[in-house]
C-alpha cells in the first residue's frame, strides 16, 4: 500500500535536479487538454461544498453577533427585535459556568478514554499482527463487529445493560457479590459514555493501525526475527515507531469525536437524571437552540467548539508530527 | 495458512529458553485477545438473545439465556406497529445512505480526479480549503445548517437530510491520493490523441482505475451519514422522514408510556445492524484500502 504514494514523491524528489523536464511535460499535457475541464470538474462538489461547508460556518460567525430579544409577549410583527450585540453572545457563552464544565468534562473524558482506546488498540492490531497469533480472522472480525452498529443503537443496546432490572450485567455483579453497581450515577454515568465509545470505536482504530501494520515490508523484521530478537522486541523496536503516523491518525480522529460528544449521553438521558442539559458543549447548543429558543447564543457555541476542534486537532497534528520526523531520522 | 499455523508449536518443542517464552507469552496474548473478543461481542449477544423475549420476559428472565421464545411476534409486532412505520423508517435510511453516498462519491471523485490530473491557478489552495473542511465537526455545522434551511423552508424535508450528505471532503482528499498514484499521464494523453473528450476520458478510464477507491468512499460516506444522528434530530419533526436511527431513539423515548416498545427498540436494533454488519465485514478489504492510503498521506 506504500507504494500508492511512491509516484508522487518520486516526482518531487526529481523536480529538485529534473525540474525543467518535468515542467515542459505538465506544460504540453495542459496545452492538450481543456482549460476549463478541471473547473468544471470541480464545479459540483466546491458549489455544494460552498453551501453545506463555509457557507454555515459564515452564518454561524454571523448569527454569533446578533441577538434577538423578544419584547412584550412576544406576539405580531413587531415584537422582535434584532441587534447587533459584537462579541457579547462569546462572553455571556465564556461566563456561563455550565459551558465550562461541560467542557472540562469532555477535556477529562477525552484524556482519560483517548489513550486507553488506542493504546487497546494499539496493542490489539500488533497481536493480529504477530506471526504466533491463531484465528486472526475470528479476532479481526469480532473487534471491528460493534463499528458496524450505529452510535444511537449503540447507546441504546448498553444503556439496556446499564438499567438495573434489565441488565443481565448488574445482577450477575450482584450475585457475584460486588452489590448493586449503579452505572448511570452521577459520578459513574461519564464512564459509561466511555465504554460506549470504547465499545463502538476501538476496532475501527485498530483496523487503521493494522493497515498501517500490513503496509510495513516483511523484510523489514524477517532479520531481526533471524537474530534472535523476540516478537515483542520486534513489535517494539520495529513496529511500534513505523506506525506512528497511523496512530497519530486515529487520535486527531478521536479528538475531534470526543469534543463533538452528542449522541451518547442524549441517549442516556432516556435512563438517568444524571445527565443535564449541558453536559457536553455539543449538548448545550442543543438545549440553547431548541429548548431555550436562542440560535445566536447556540451558533456561539457551535463557533467556539468547531474553532476549538480545529485548532487542537490540528495543533496536536502539527506536534507530533514534528516529533515523528525527529524519529525518523534516528 | 492453517498449515503454517499447525507446524509452528511443533517447531517450538525443542525450544530454546527465549522460545519458550515466547511461547508462554503467546498464552497469555490469546487470553488477552479472547477476553477482549468476549468483550465485543456480548452486547450483541445480549441483542439477539433479547429480540426473542417480550417486554415482561426481558426484565424477569435470566438476561444471557433464552427465555419464552417469541421472536416472531416482535417481529410482526414490529412491522405492524404504527401502520408499518418500521419499515419506512428503513427505506429512508437505504434513501439517505445509499443515494446519499452514491452521489457523494461521484461528486468527489470528479472533483479528486481534477484535482489531480490538471494543473491550475488556485489548484493547492483548493484542496487545502476542502482538506479543513475534514477536520470541521459535523455536529457543529448542523445547528447552522438549521437555520438556513429554516429561511428556505427546506427544515422536516427529505432535502434537508439528503443534501449535506453529498458532501465528503474526505472522498476528494482520498480520490486525489489514489487517481495520482494509479492513473498514468500517458493513458490520459493517448485518449485525447484518440479524440476524446475531457469526460468521456474521466468516465472510460479514470472512474474504471479509480474504482477500488471509490468503493471505499461509498463505503466511508454510507456510514457516516447512516451514523448521523444529529443532523436528522435537529431537521427532521415528521417521522414519516425519519431515518431508523432516530425512529428507534424516539422509541426508546416513550417505552415507559408503551411498555411494549421496548421489546420492538431490541428488535429493531437487531434487524437494522444486520444487513449493515454483513456488508460491513464482506467488504473489509476496501476498508483497508481506504484506511492505508490515508494514514500513509497523514
Amino acid at each position: 500500500m506504500t507504494t500508492i504514494d511512491l509516484p508522487e514523491r518520486a516526482g518531487e524528489s526529481a523536480s529538485a535536479d529534473g525540474g525543467a523536464l518535468a515542467k515542459s511535460k505538465r506544460a504540453r499535457k495542459l496545452s492538450g487538454g481543456s482549460r476549463v475541464a478541471p473547473f468544471l470538474f470541480l464545479l459540483p462538489f466546491m458549489v455544494l461544498f460552498a453551501i453545506f461547508f463555509l457557507l454555515p460556518i459564515a452564518y454561524a460567525i454571523y448569527q454569533s453577533l446578533f441577538h434577538t430579544e423578544v419584547s412584550g409577549l412576544g406576539l405580531g410583527p413587531n415584537s422582535t427585535v434584532t441587534k447587533f450585540v459584537g462579541l457579547g453572545n462569546f462572553s455571556s457563552v465564556l461566563s456561563d459556568h455550565s459551558f465550562f464544565s461541560g467542557l472540562g468534562r469532555v477535556i477529562l473524558f477525552g484524556i482519560v478514554q483517548v489513550p486507553i482506546m488506542l493504546a487497546l488498540a494499539t496493542v490489539l492490531a500488533l497481536l493480529l499482527d504477530s506471526a504466533s497469533t491463531r484465528f486472526k480472522r475470528f479476532f479481526r472480525l469480532s473487534f471491528f463487529l460493534p463499528y458496524g452498529v450505529p452510535g444511537v443503537i449503540a447507546a441504546i443496546l448498553w444503556s439496556f445493560l446499564y438499567l438495573p432490572g434489565l441488565s443481565p450485567i448488574v445482577s450477575i455483579l450482584r450475585s457475584a457479590g460486588f452489590g448493586t453497581i449503579n452505572f448511570l450515577g452521577i459520578h459513574s454515568v461519564l464512564w459509561s459514555i466511555a465504554n460506549i465509545i470504547t465499545w463502538e470505536y476501538t476496532g475501527y482504530n485498530m483496523l487503521i493501525i493494522y493497515a498501517g501494520l500490513q503496509a510495513i515490508p516483511q523484510s523489514l523484521f524477517e532479520a531481526a526475527r533471524i537474530d534472535g530478537a523476540s516478537e515483542i522486541k520486534v513489535a517494539l523496536k520495529i513496529k511500534l515507531p513505523l506506525i506512528f503516523s497511523s496512530i497519530v491518525l486515529t487520535a486527531v480522529f478521536s479528538i475531534i469525536g470526543t469534543l463533538q460528544l452528542f449522541s451518547e449521553p442524549q441517549v442516556l438521558r432516556a435512563v438517568t437524571t444524571n445527565i443535564s442539559s449541558s453536559f457536553t458543549p455539543n449538548l448545550l447548543a442543543y438545549t440553547k437552540a431548541f429548548v431555550e429558543n436562542d440560535p445566536n447564543v447556540a451558533a456561539a457555541v457551535a463557533v467556539i467548539l468547531a474553532l476549538g476542534t480545529f485548532i487542537l486537532s490540528f495543533g496536536f497534528l502539527k506536534l507530533v508530527q514534528r516529533r515523528a520526523f525527529s524519529e525518523v531520522e534516528l | 495458512m492453517t498449515m503454517t499455523d499447525l507446524e509452528r508449536p511443533s517447531k517450538k518443542r525443542g525450544a530454546t529458553g527465549a522460545e519458550r517464552l515466547t511461547s508462554r507469552t503467546s498464552i497469555i496474548s490469546m487470553a488477552f485477545l479472547f477476553v477482549m473478543a468476549t468483550y465485543f461481542l456480548v452486547p450483541v449477544y445480549w441483542l439477539v438473545i433479547s429480540s426473542t423475549k417480550g417486554p415482561t420476559t426481558l426484565y424477569g428472565s435470566q438476561g444471557f439465556w433464552f427465555s419464552n421464545f417469541q421472536f416472531f411476534s416482535n417481529l410482526s409486532g414490529l412491522f405492524g406497529y404504527s401502520n408499518g412505520i418500521f419499515v419506512r423508517w428503513i427505506l429512508n435510511t437505504v434513501l439517505y445512505a445509499g443515494v446519499g453516498a452514491t452521489v457523494a462519491t461521484l461528486i468527489a471523485s470528479l472533483a479528486g480526479y481534477a484535482l489531480s490530473k490538471y494543473n491550475f491557478v488556485g489548484k493547492e489552495a483548493i484542496f487545502s480549503i476542502i482538506l479543513g473542511g475534514v477536520l470541521v465537526p459535523g455536529t457543529a455545522l448542523a445547528l447552522p445548517l438549521y437555520l438556513l434551511m429554516s429561511k428556505v423552508h427546506l427544515t422536516d424535508t427529505y432535502w434537508s437530510v439528503l443534501l449535506p450528505a453529498f458532501v465528503s471532503p474526505f472522498g476528494v482528499f482520498l480520490s486525489r491520493v489514489y487517481a495520482g498514484a494509479s492513473i498514468p499521464d500517458e493513458l490520459i494523453d493517448a485518449g485525447r490523441i484518440d479524440g476524446a473528450g475531457e469526460f468521456k476520458i474521466f468516465r472510460s478510464i479514470g472512474l474504471k482505475i479509480m474504482s477500488p477507491a471509490l468503493v471505499t468512499i461509498f463505503l466511508f460516506q454510507f456510514v457516516a451519514i447512516w451514523n448521523n444522528f444529529f443532523l436528522p434530530l435537529v431537521m427532521l419533526s415528521n417521522q414519516n422522514l425519519y431515518p431508523v436511527t432516530l425512529g428507534l431513539y424516539s422509541w426508546d423515548n416513550q417505552y415507559g408510556q408503551a411498555p411494549q416498545l421496548i421489546a420492538y427498540v431490541v428488535i429493531g436494533a437487531l434487524i437494522s445492524v444486520i444487513p449493515l454488519i454483513i456488508a460491513f465485514l464482506s467488504l473489509q478489504r476496501f476498508w483497508q484500502t481506504g484506511l492505508t492510503s490515508g494514514s500513509v498521506k497523514a
